[in-house]
């Protein structure tokens, strides 16, 4: 009998699920076939036209509304007497603390990304209920059980971090399209309409850099009256042209490289511009600031082209243009937005001439985009199969079935034959700083870093609180909350200008920090150890925390791999056999079944089978098991330079 | 590479699944014509990740009424009894699937399938069958395999918690990438009655027990002219009987088809909700393969069971 279908405890369950995109309309409408009966969902977002071809539960009439609450009107059509609670909010709003997750009998995610996920996980961990955690990339996905004290939690193993590129392959020697989209997304565009208060690094460093910088710092101004176009093409002739210019006098540099060739925009246009490039009348009409676009004003339709140089060159001084006449006001407080038509014209255009001039193959807008927005591939049928998995470990949670608790991998290439590979959940890991208590390590330099630094580095950072509270033993140093009173206020501002060992209670080298967070009553402790020097390209925060781990590096280059997919029209390019050189920390290795089963574990309870040589198979070779860790979940992250 | 270019409404729907397979898999999935025969759970899953996918036509075959057994698991029929009134299981399934992705024509044909002749087949690039008997399986397959074109055939079929695709391409070629590479690869399949009649004994000594399971049920199903699914507990013994005699005569040790395992398939014929996606996704993402020609497709049997959650695939051509 399928001791699966049990349905008391499905129809009895109150659960929580937690994003309704690709994997969350899926599982909304498999819990509700399923027989569940009383569903909770929160998600913040509202529908875009790309989430239709996977988020079925979406039409194009409801491009705008509330992810959540179009979620159970559409389910609610198939299953009409089932509840469904919707919250079009953030999980991370203070609403839904520990008391509003106690109710619950499970927490089933469908996130898309890593803040999220450790808040949940912390809230799961608070009070004490069970976690489904999942995720899928293109046709790989997974789905993960965590339940506190049994098995790991979801920060127990470490994740990728957000790729980061060091500062000169950005400004001075990009070798990838990816290092020009950078260059043009987080500095150019950053440069020119973005915070003008921001540290950028724009300019190449030159031998003569300080007395250039100065000069360098009003090229980038909009002189008063100065006519739009000629703005555009000083632009252009200093970026593209002056700075390699600069950058080509030192010679150290191009020893072993290919030196980069300067471009000049009076090579693709002549001086008379206005009768060449776009008019403006094709704009004219449009007031809505989405549906500006130098490609409609050029005449150009298929994003999925790779434009000339000469064609760069005019999108780059129309969009250009565009944003100084169409959308002024802006400027200033601009931030790249894969959704911003005019912004991702812009850089794909920069990022192009770059390349062009650096000998890097020229990409299409449409793998622009990719890149720039670290767009997420996602097909239906992995979100599916996602949902259907996590409604299997659902229901053996909710049966409290803890020896058949799987984690389970979605491959695209068979592993011994498998396209689902289950695996037996790992236990927590007992150095975890977040479900275990053991203390972490902090090097830093107590005499020059401050307190904000050590805030925003670390304890938002790194540990990812959001509403943190730091003690040295009894004395409270900082923390933030709706409920302070002005002079605390006032207090911890001046704390956060100070450095640390000249605190009201000094931090100096052995002091115990612990670190609070209310909301995620999440309690950690930092051991502090002073150190003087820190490598600036190494350690470029210029602290070390440890005890909190960091991804390994070959996860990041796989993160890489499939961040940029997107850059050919084939398949994505991971392969298995990459996956295979992810190697597991040897120490996360042991499993429940070892703790309870010594060397065998029990195979008969795997599925109420004899023993059966298959099991073994799976249950004893785990080193050529495969993690991918939520590759989805860090790419929301902006690219860091360090 | 296909000529036409895909339309900007077309780049904008399926925006992030051509970052997935590419433009041109995208333009050859749009001509692509999709026939479905049988009305399921599964199918249902099926049918909402092709239509999202953006193929050119799906045409639905299945004249049995609505009944609560084909609610269980299908969420493309509504519960409004006024939307529903005088419309067969098959002409809801299309209203719901149109809505979808106004992009792809959903259509239904009436009638019985083993009476459609070639012609009607040869409509279709991909032909999907799904709780019919044997022998209609083997006849429809036969009948695709007879045209001049390559028509993709597919049977699934889930009970309990457990399913199973065969899969027969003939001769397919594809492309894959391989690190930087492309590669031209090329797979040759059998029929499924050129797979099945494969001795047991000739297969690989660990091999997937749900596949002579779900032999042993067929034939059952077959000599007692039972319709797919019109089991219960009370075949069990005589579910068992055949069993034995079949291990007998393809000299397998009868442990490779445990009881337990026959009892949940005759006891529980209907699909365990959660199964269906995860069926339906796989059989998507193969028929999405097919016609695009990426990507190693699946040769040619997958099995999927819930109780240990693993999702095989086996290999049943007589050539390992």
């Amino acid at each position: 009998m399928a001791s699966l279908k049990h349905l008391p405890a499905v129809k009895g369950a109150k659960v929580l699920m937690v994003g309704a995109g690709g994997i969350g309309c899926e599982l909304l409408k498999t819990l509700a076939l399923s027989g569940f009966q009383d569903i909770h969902i929160i998600d913040m977002d509202t529908i875009e036209v790309s989430n239709l071809n996977r988020q079925f539960l979406f039409r194009q009439s409801h491009v705008g509304q509330s992810k959540a609450k179009v979620a159970r009107e559409a389910v609610l059509k198939f299953r009409p007497h089932i509840s469904i609670t919707p919250y079009h909010a953030n999980v991370k709003d203070s609403d839904f603390n520990v008391d509003f997750f106690k109710q619950f009998n499970v927490v089933l995610n469908g996130l898309d990304n890593l803040d999220a996920r450790r808040h949940v996980n912390r809230l799961c961990l608070a009070a004490d209920v069970p976690l489904i955690e999942s995720g899928t990339t293109g046709f790989l996905g997974q789905v993960t059980v965590h339940v506190k004290g049994r098995t790991e939690c979801y920060e127990c193993q470490p994740k990728p971090a957000p790729k980061t590129y060091p500062v000169c392959t950005i400004t001075s020697t990009p070798s990838k399209f990816v290092h020009c989209i950078v260059w043009a997304k987080e500095l150019l565009f950053a440069k020119l309409f973005g915070d003008k208060n921001q540290a950028n690094d724009l300019n190449v460093r030159s031998s003569d850099g300080a007395s250039s910088s100065k000069q360098a710092e009003d090229v980038f101004e909009h002189r008063k009256d100065e006519d739009i176009e000629q703005y555009g093409r000083r632009i252009y002739d200093h970026v593209f042209g002056y700075n390699i210019e600069v950058a080509l006098s030192n010679e150290e540099t191009w020893k072993n490289r290919n030196r980069p060739k300067p471009i000049y925009s009076s090579e693709f246009m002549p001086n008379d511009l206005s009768q060449q490039n776009g008019s403006m009348e094709k704009n004219g009409a449009a007031n809505d600031i989405s549906s500006v676009s130098a490609m409609a004003s050029l005449g150009m339709k298929n994003p999925q082209d790779v434009w000339s140089l000469k064609e760069n060159s005019r999108v780059f001084l129309e969009a250009l243009k565009l944003f100084f006449l169409k959308r002024e006001k802006e400027i200033g407080n601009l931030t790249f937005d894969k959704d911003d038509q005019l912004a991702v014209e812009f850089v794909t255009a920069a990022a192009n001439i770059r390349a062009a001039s650096f000998g890097i193959p020229l990409h299409s807008l449409f793998e622009a985009k990719g890149i720039a927005g670290n767009i997420v591939h996602a097909v239906a049928t992995t979100n599916a199969i996602i949902a259907g998995l996590i409604v299997i470990e659902a229901i053996k949670v909710l049966k409290n079935d803890t020896k058949n608790y799987r984690m389970t991998y979605c491959l695209e290439h068979p592993t011994r034959k498998m396209l689902l590979m289950p695996v037996e959940p790992f236990e927590p890991n007992r150095s975890c700083y977040v479900c275990s208590e053991t203390p972490l390590s902090l090097e830093i330099n107590t005499h020059h870093a401050k307190l904000r630094d050590f805030v925003e580095k670390i304890v938002k950072a790194m540990l990812g609180m959001s509403l943190p509270l730091i003690m040295h033993g009894s004395a409270l140093l900082y923390e933030i909350g709706d409920d302070l009173d002005e002079e605390m206020v006032a207090n911890y501002a001046a704390n956060l200008d100070k450095v640390l060992s000249e605190l009201p209670t000094p931090v100096t080298s052995g002091t115990m920090l612990t670190i609070e967070d209310l909301q995620q009553e999440l309690s950690c402790q930092i051991n502090i150890k002073h150190r003087e020097e820190f490598d600036e390209e190494k350690e470029p925060d210029g602290m070390v925390l440890s005890g909190w781990t960091q991804a390994p590096s070959v996860v990041k280059d796989d993160k890489e791999s499939i961040a940029n997919a997107g850059s050919t029209s084939n398949e994505p390019s991971v392969e298995a056999e990459k996956n295979d050189e992810i190697e597991i920390p040897p120490e996360k290795k042991r499993k429940l079944s070892e703790i309870s089963e010594a060397v065998y574990p029990d195979l008969s309870s795997v599925d109420g089978d004899t023993r059966n040589p298959d099991k073994l198979q799976v249950l004893d070779d785990d080193d050529e098991l495969m993690i991918f860790d939520n590759w989805d979940s860090v790419t929301d992250k902006k690219i860091r330079m360090q | 590479m296909d000529g036409e270019e895909l339309t900007e409404q077309e780049t904008a729907l399926y925006d992030r699944q051509i970052r997935v397979w590419g433009a041109g898999a995208q333009r050859r999935l749009s001509k692509a014509h999709i026939l479905v025969c049988g009305i399921t759970g599964t199918i249902a899953e099926f049918c909402k990740n092709i239509v999202l996918a953006g193929v050119g036509s799906l045409t639905l075959v299945d004249d049995r009424a609505v009944t609560e057994e084909a609610l269980s698991a299908n969420f493309l029929i509504p519960s409004d009894e006024n939307v529903c009134a005088g419309k067969t299981l098959t002409e809801l399934c299309r209203d719901s699937l149109k809505d979808f992705n106004p992009m792809v024509r959903v259509s239904v044909e009436k009638g019985d399938l083993s009476s459609f002749g070639a012609e009607f087949y040869s409509k279709f690039d991909v032909v999907v069958v799904s709780c019919c008997s044997f022998t209609t399986k083997k006849l429809i397959n036969e009948k695709c395999r007879k045209l001049s074109k390559r028509v993709a055939f597919y049977t699934v079929d889930c009970r309990d918690s457990c399913g199973e695709i065969f899969v027969d391409l003939q001769h397919h070629k594809y492309s894959k990438q391989k690190r930087e590479e492309t590669i031209e690869c090329e797979l040759h399949y059998p029929s499924f009655e050129e797979s099945i009649s494969i001795p047991w004994k000739a297969l690989p000594r660990k091999f997937s027990k749900l596949y002579f399971a779900m032999r042993v049920i067929e034939r059952f199903e077959e000599v007692e002219q039972r319709k797919p699914g019109e089991l219960s507990i009370a075949d069990l013994p005589a579910v068992v009987k055949l069993k034995k005699e079949l291990c007998v005569a393809q000299s397998l040790n009868e442990s490779h088809i445990p009881n337990v395992l026959l009892e949940r398939l005759v006891t529980d014929t209907r699909e365990f909700p959660p199964v269906c996606p995860i069926i339906g996704g796989i059989l998507g993402q193969e028929v999405i393969k097919a016609i695009s020609g990426k990507g190693d497709p699946l040769k040619n049997f997958f099995f999927f069971d819930a109780m240990d959650g693993k999702g095989i695939i086996e290999d049943v051509s007589g050539k390992p």
